[in-house]
């Protein structure tokens, strides 16, 4: 509660981008080790690094380090990546904890709902019914078990409990834990590192000299260099190559054609589909094994063209356990066909269904007089916009832009066509604009564990005016897109646009004074961030095909569907 | 088929067909063994295909005779590096009736038509990759028109040719220039241009340019192409009816099945299913999702299918398609673009073959080639021009801005500007020449002077 009250006065503001030294103390917080969420008081959202004994805890618990203010929100930015064994446990241990503290009502209402679901999944993996997760009903046998699994060490609690906890469990466990550690994120400032990947990369990059230096650690190439030299190496040997499929995405990334994270996701999917349709496995090798090596690399390649969004490491994460789950008595051609299913049953489910459900959804909640708002150009707030305006529903739109992508143009001019009242603004006249807004509807790139939305850079600032104008914020994002991860700032995580974008005013060819910079210049750097991270403070709801749920309930749906991807 | 799903086709022309380089070639020099810069023709296409790592191609000659000749010269020089399969087509036929001829031959995705007379360093994958990435029906290269040494005059060509500029084309470009809109060579287009309007509605806007030359390099679709041709015999030339045709009727071409029937102007065309099916994108998902997937994700390819890939501004294009060409090309070739040919320039900005023998006080220029085993006598002058080889010239001659081809024999005192001399050639004492193209083995008498003629033997004429 406190915390809510102070979000606006509070320059909390500040996190998100822009973090000034003065807050330097939010950085050292970052580096406390994860064992802390432990002691946080609000660890039902946020599950703890799986500690299953006392020992590991312990050690935590006397951490020397100092812990701040029990903010939940305090988590370095780190893949929250655990089984489940032992999660509920943990949960519970948390729920207590927090009651003590004063929870938040939002965080009472999580940890409410993680008991119901964790009981409910409970009962149905008794009746071996396939768990609300399966809602394909395709999460098969190993999955059941392992949401059992789960779900029997809360409900048969201590026999099993302590039997888990002997020796060879925990080896098995510790294994488990070793394999949890997500892998570092390439920090692009590190240059033995960099170096040692571009050896490997197939496209030849020249990486920018003068970066901001906040986002040293984010890739930023010269713009220009990339595409000759992939397009020199177009006859290149196949061995060499990647798939022709993933190359046309490839170069469409890069030249900026396909953009849009579902696009870009689909896009990428039905790459994958050709691919593995194309695929046939060489000789003496095995075909889980080497489409997996195939499909690194390859998504290496996408990598290079354009840093993958959350969403799209969460497609080729599906993918990737869909490989390699593959029943082993399989003919290559049956495998084939069953992974080209997975990925037509992925699109459609976590995308297509998905956005009609979340229209569905949020079409309710915009009523007769209402004056939506919108930042950028998200497909499924334009169709939610549309199917409102089909139903007869009376109401106007704010499209509100920014530079240097002005994507909210295209937006703008297919509300026109389908005969919406629009106006439209640049981001600078929010504060004016706010008054009359009655709704915020916002896409979102990704909704992060601790129900930050990463979304279009600007979004933050859009949710913030309207938070401040007691403007409900409603971000709209399929559940596919959500991650564990946990993120405090847009700094540790980001992608850097071209810079040269900045340079030219569109409209205002008189603005030439930056033309002709160079990024040698070591007075001027400039800095085209693409994303940013809102704070959840600032969200009102966040509409996903389950439903509308608080941001705040973000990492219940994660836990639960995430039995639906591998474990 | 190689890498990519990508084949190539070089239509290295014929004997016969290229009229407008008379009396350069003859039956015994095909066009595509015409020397540039001391090598033949073709090899700057060849060896623009192998920088870009494309080891299997097509060549197409028109004429048996050409082509036995051409496939020796290849097999010799390229044996080892390049898969070569030298195909033969009737002397009259054009270049789409030879793309027709070699149709079955062509099984990959797309390929990439070129045309053998050009001398570029464009790289080709960047066309290549374009047409992929636009997932276009065809992708033409289009360069900046070469420029012309205006002030040094031009080799050959007769009086009206020369102050005219050579053919260029007028191209439409929609605003991203990326999309090609209109095509056609200017002989073609009298007072007006004829558009469809469906055409600019969707593009908006267009850019008409002058200034850009079709490089006659294309990317095409296969299966787009190849129904095209099959159900239309009228197209005869890929650079006249093909690609006009195919630019007309993008929208109907590239677009989904759904949007085609909505297209307005579905009725006076044939339109095959297999022709769909093959535009149609790979997926094999349902149709409901597909539509679906195509609102929902706004992957709305753009409706125009025809693209234009315009060549960096550094780079060389040009093509030898007429003796003013031949020309521009050769000094080029010795100039600006020297490394287009391999050889090795001395300090003098020039390269002699270390066994060509110059006399006393002979001087060759910047910018000139002279070809292994000529021999000049003393006090000859050699500007801005490219000798063959074994070439014998006597003393005192001067030589501006010509091409002479290999063992041509000229004598003392003579001068030869903006001329081409062709191989076997004798030029006795005294003789002078200026835009004048002689022919193959063709005497030229002393003492003669010869101003902006075609020098031909008598009873060919």
């Amino acid at each position: 509660m406190e915390r809510r009250g102070r979000a606006v006065i509070d320059p909390k503001v500040r996190q998100v981008g822009f973090v000034t030294p003065g807050e330097g103390t939010d950085l050292i917080n970052l580096a406390i080790p994860l064992e802390q969420g432990a002691n946080s008081p609000s660890p039902v959202l946020i599950p703890p690094v799986r500690i299953n004994d006392g020992a590991s805890v312990a050690p935590a618990k006397a951490a020397p380090m100092p812990v701040p203010s029990p903010t939940s929100r305090r988590h370095p930015t780190v893949d929250v990546n655990l089984p489940l064994v032992g999660l509920d446990e943990k949960a519970k241990e948390g729920k207590t904890k927090s009651l003590k503290e004063r929870t938040s009502k939002a965080e009472r209402r999580a940890a409410q709902e993680a008991q119901r679901a964790a009981k409910k999944a409970a009962e149905e993996s008794g009746g071996s019914k396939p768990t609300k997760g399966d809602v394909g009903g395709t999460g098969a046998s190993q999955k059941d078990s392992k949401a059992s699994k789960g779900t029997h060490q809360k409900t048969n609690s201590a026999e099993r409990r302590t039997s888990s906890s002997g020796k060879p469990a925990d080896k098995g466990q510790e294994k488990e834990k070793k394999k949890d550690v997500p892998a570092p994120r390439m920090q692009f400032d590190d240059a033995e590192r960099v170096a040692k990947a571009k050896k490997r990369s197939l496209v030849e990059q020249t990486e920018t000299k003068n970066r901001v230096e906040l986002f040293r650690h984010l890739p930023q190439f010269v713009h220009g260099t990339q595409l000759p030299s992939l397009e020199s190496k177009f006859f290149q040997d196949e061995s060499m190559h990647p798939h022709p499929a993933i190359y046309k995405v490839g170069l469409q990334y890069l030249t900026g054609d396909l953009v849009g994270g579902n696009a870009r996701c689909v896009a990428m999917l039905m790459a994958f589909r050709e691919m593995i349709q194309d695929y046939s496995t060489p000789p003496e090798k095995i075909f889980v094994r080497d489409l997996t090596q195939k499909i690194n690399s390859h998504v290496s390649f996408l990598n290079t063209c354009r840093p993958l969004a959350i969403s799209m490491g969460n497609a080729i994460k599906f993918l990737k356990t869909r490989v390699v789950n593959l029943a082993e008595e399989l003919s290559e051609a049956e495998a084939k066909a069953s992974l080209i299913a997975e990925i037509d049953r992925f699109i459609q489910e976590k995308i297509l269904y998905a956005d009609k459900e979340i229209v569905k959804h949020a079409v309710q909640k915009i009523r007769d007089g209402d004056v939506c708002l919108t930042y950028g150009s998200s497909c499924v707030v334009e169709m939610i916009l549309l199917k409102a305006h089909e139903m007869g529903k009376k109401f106007r739109v704010v499209v509100v832009d920014s530079r240097p992508k002005l994507e909210g143009k295209r937006l703008l001019k297919r509300l026109l066509s389908e005969g919406l009242d629009c106006t439209y603004t640049y981001i600078n006249a929010m504060s004016y604009i706010m008054q009359e807004v009655t709704r915020v509807f916002l896409g979102a790139a990704s909704v992060l564990a601790n129900g930050t939305v990463y979304s279009r850079v600007g979004t933050a600032s859009v949710a913030m005016v309207a938070h401040a104008f007691s403007v409900p914020v409603m971000i709209c994002c399929e559940t596919y897109k959500f991650h564990e991860r946990v993120q405090l700032d847009s700094i540790t995580a980001n992608e850097l646009g071209n810079p040269d974008a900045l340079v030219k005013v569109w409209g205002r060819r008189d603005l030439t004074d930056l033309e002709g910079w160079s990024p040698e210049d070591k007075h001027l750097q400039l800095l085209n961030l693409t994303y940013d991270a809102t704070p959840s403070d600032y969200v009102a709801m966040v509409i996903t095909e389950l439903g509308m749920v608080p941001p705040s309930s973000v990492p219940v749906i994660l836990r639960e569907y995430r039995r639906e991807l591998p474990g | 088929m190689g890498a990519m799903n990508f084949q190539v086709v070089v239509l290295a022309g014929g004997g016969g067909l290229s009229k407008k380089l008379i009396p350069l070639v003859s039956k015994d020099l095909p066009k595509a063994l015409l020397p540039v810069g001391n090598r033949p023709l073709i090899s700057y296409v060849l060896e623009l295909l192998e920088a870009s790592n494309i080891k299997d191609l097509i060549v197409v000659v028109a004429g048996d005779e050409a082509a036995t000749q051409v496939e020796n010269w290849i097999s010799n020089a390229f044996d080892d590096r390049l898969n070569v399969e030298v195909v033969s087509v009737p002397e009259d036929h054009e270049t789409a009736d030879a793309l027709r001829k070699i149709s079955h031959r062509l099984t990959a995705d797309d390929f990439l038509v070129v045309s053998g007379d050009l001398v570029s360093d464009v790289p080709l994958g960047a066309v290549a990759a374009a047409h992929r990435r636009q997932d276009a029906v065809v992708t033409a290269l289009l360069c900046g028109r070469p420029k012309l040494n205006s002030s040094e005059g031009s080799t050959g060509g007769s009086s009206k040719d020369k102050t005219k500029l050579p053919v260029s084309d007028v191209i439409g470009l929609d605003s991203t220039h990326q999309h090609l809109l209109f095509l056609a060579s200017s002989g073609q287009v009298e007072k007006e241009l004829r558009m469809r309007r469906s055409l600019l509605r969707v593009a908006g806007n267009m850019e008409i340019r002058t200034d850009l030359v079709d490089a006659h390099l294309y990317a095409f679709k296969r299966v787009v192409v190849q129904e095209v041709l099959d159900s239309r015999p009228g197209i005869k030339c890929i650079k006249r009816d093909l690609v006009p045709f195919l630019i007309r009727s993008q929208l109907r071409l590239g677009s989904s099945p759904v949007t085609a029937s909505v297209s307005e102007e579905g009725s006076d065309q044939p339109r095959g299913g297999s022709l769909e099916n093959g535009v149609a994108a790979v997926s094999s998902l349902t149709d409901e999702v597909s539509t679906l997937l195509q609102r929902v994700c706004s992957i709305k390819p753009s409706p125009l299918k025809c693209c234009a890939y315009v060549a960096s501004p550094g780079k060389f294009c040009a093509r030898v398609n007429s003796l003013q060409a031949y020309g521009e090309v050769n000094r080029a070739v010795a100039d600006e673009v020297i490394h287009l040919t391999g050889y090795k320039v001395s300090t003098h900005n020039n390269v002699v073959h270390e066994t060509a023998a110059t006399g006393s006080k002979t001087t060759v220029g910047p910018y000139c080639l002279v070809g292994e085993g000529s021999e000049m006598g003393d006090k000859c002058r050699i500007k801005r021009s490219v000798v063959g080889r074994h070439c014998r010239i006597g003393s005192n001659v001067t030589i501006v801005n010509s091409v002479i081809m290999d063992y041509v024999t000229i004598q003392d005192f003579c001068s030869i500007q903006s001329s081409v001399v062709c191989s076997n050639a004798l030029l006795q004492e005294r003789s002078s020449l200026k835009d004048c193209q002689v022919e193959a083995s063709y005497q030229v008498e002393a003492n003669q002077e010869y101003r902006e003629e075609a020098l031909v033997k008598k009873e060919k004429a």
